[in-house]
């Protein structure tokens, strides 16, 4: 994907889409703009990331991010409860190990994100070798679930994704 | 009518980003532990600002007749900042509080956690 | 019925800004003062947008948008200092 002159054009809409976004102006003028930033930054950059990711379907991105958009409201809804109704030592919270089958490091990067960002659990650390989330749960009775529940719903849809 | 709904609907929004603001902060102050304090701001905090940068979106396209979608950037910011910052905040504790160490879970066959790791190493180099 | 509701947003974000100052006070850890902070950040983020509904003007996203910035810096600085001792090595 991408020419020696269009190295990414993917980058290249999003910061022409960014660019517009800060001028908060859908014109002509700045849609060129922000076109020709885009294909001036990802050349001047292009040396400092070699590596960039390899997407075997990226369509399913669509899919995935209306999956975490809708957990994010379920999550702080739940987290509210939590916090407003429940005292804060009868919260049953501990650390749980989340085993990964991914190896793509933007991948890792973009599940501890989701991790974080949903239901009552945080992602803590990574193993030194990347092959495991250290994960803490605010309130659970079977960590085996959650992880499972993770792994089943997150990882299996970023899997898909990345090649 | 439609003017009435979408001052309702803005109304709303403003009131359900400013409640759970305010259950982010109070969970804050109100958790026991670090780790468990964590949990509140990062999630609450997010969907509170994601709902009052919409009903500003929607206040400046409605009631002003103003196309504004530079909130959509800060919500977007804030989405990607929000695990980054609560990532880096529990590492540090965990490297500064040797008393959670026994809760965690053993990964010595993958090399320990990253941020332990980093710490026992430092005391290589630093006693030889 | 927008003026109203800006009212009580203006009530409950400074409320919980005196709760993250309660936190900033008391925080045993120095890393609970970190997240205070930065909770303080994303509400003072909070308080700018509904400002700038109450006012009707646009300008102060801009203000938003670089306190957003640099508030996630200065959090991401403090917890490299204490994991690390330095901020730059």
């Amino acid at each position: 994907m991408g020419t020696r002159f269009l190295p990414q054009p993917i980058l290249t809409l999003v910061i022409a889409g960014v660019w517009m976004a800060l001028a908060n102006d859908v014109s002509l003028g700045h849609a060129v703009l922000g076109l020709a930033l885009g294909l001036v930054i990802p050349l001047v950059t292009q040396a400092y990331w070699p590596e960039r990711p390899r997407f075997k379907n990226p369509w399913r991105i669509i899919d995935f991010t209306l999956v975490v958009l809708w957990d994010i409201v379920v999550s702080n809804i739940q987290v509210a409860q939590l916090v407003l109704f429940r005292r804060g030592d009868s919260l049953r919270s501990q650390f749980v190990r989340v085993p990964l089958a991914l190896t793509n490091a933007e991948a890792i990067t973009i599940l501890a994100g989701t991790i974080t960002m949903t239901p009552g659990t945080i992602s803590a650390d990574l193993s030194a070798d990347g092959t495991a989330i250290l994960v803490h749960c605010l309130e659970t009775d079977d960590p085996d679930g959650t992880v499972n529940a993770i792994k089943e719903r997150y990882e299996r849809r970023l899997m898909e994704i990345f090649a | 009518m439609m003017a009435w709904i979408a001052e309702l609907l803005i109304a709303g929004l403003l009131i359900v980003g400013a409640f759970f603001l305010l259950v982010g902060s109070f969970g804050l102050a109100k958790l026991p532990d670090m780790m468990r304090r964590l949990h509140a701001p990062t999630k609450a905090t997010t969907l509170g600002i994601g709902a009052l940068l919409i009903a500003s979106m929607l206040y400046f396209l409605i009631v002003l007749g103003l196309f504004s979608f530079h909130e959509l950037l800060i919500t977007l910011f804030l989405f990607i900042t929000a695990p980054v910052t609560a990532h880096l905040v529990s590492k540090a504790y965990l490297l500064r509080h040797l008393a959670l160490r026994k809760d965690l879970p053993d990964v010595e066959a993958s090399g320990g956690w990253a941020t332990l790791g980093q710490a026992s190493q430092d005391r290589q180099r630093h006693e030889p | 019925m927008i003026a109203t509701a800006c009212v009580i947003a203006f009530v409950a974000i400074s409320l919980s800004l005196l709760l993250n100052l309660y936190r900033l006070a008391v925080g045993p850890h120095a890393l609970d003062r970190v997240l205070a902070l930065d909770t303080m950040v994303i509400n003072s983020i909070g308080l700018i947008v509904v400002l700038g509904i109450w006012f009707g003007v646009t300008i102060f996203f801009e203000a938003a948008l670089l306190f957003a910035m640099v508030g996630f810096l200065s959090t991401v600085a403090f917890c490299k200092y204490l994991l690390r001792g330095n901020v730059i090595e």
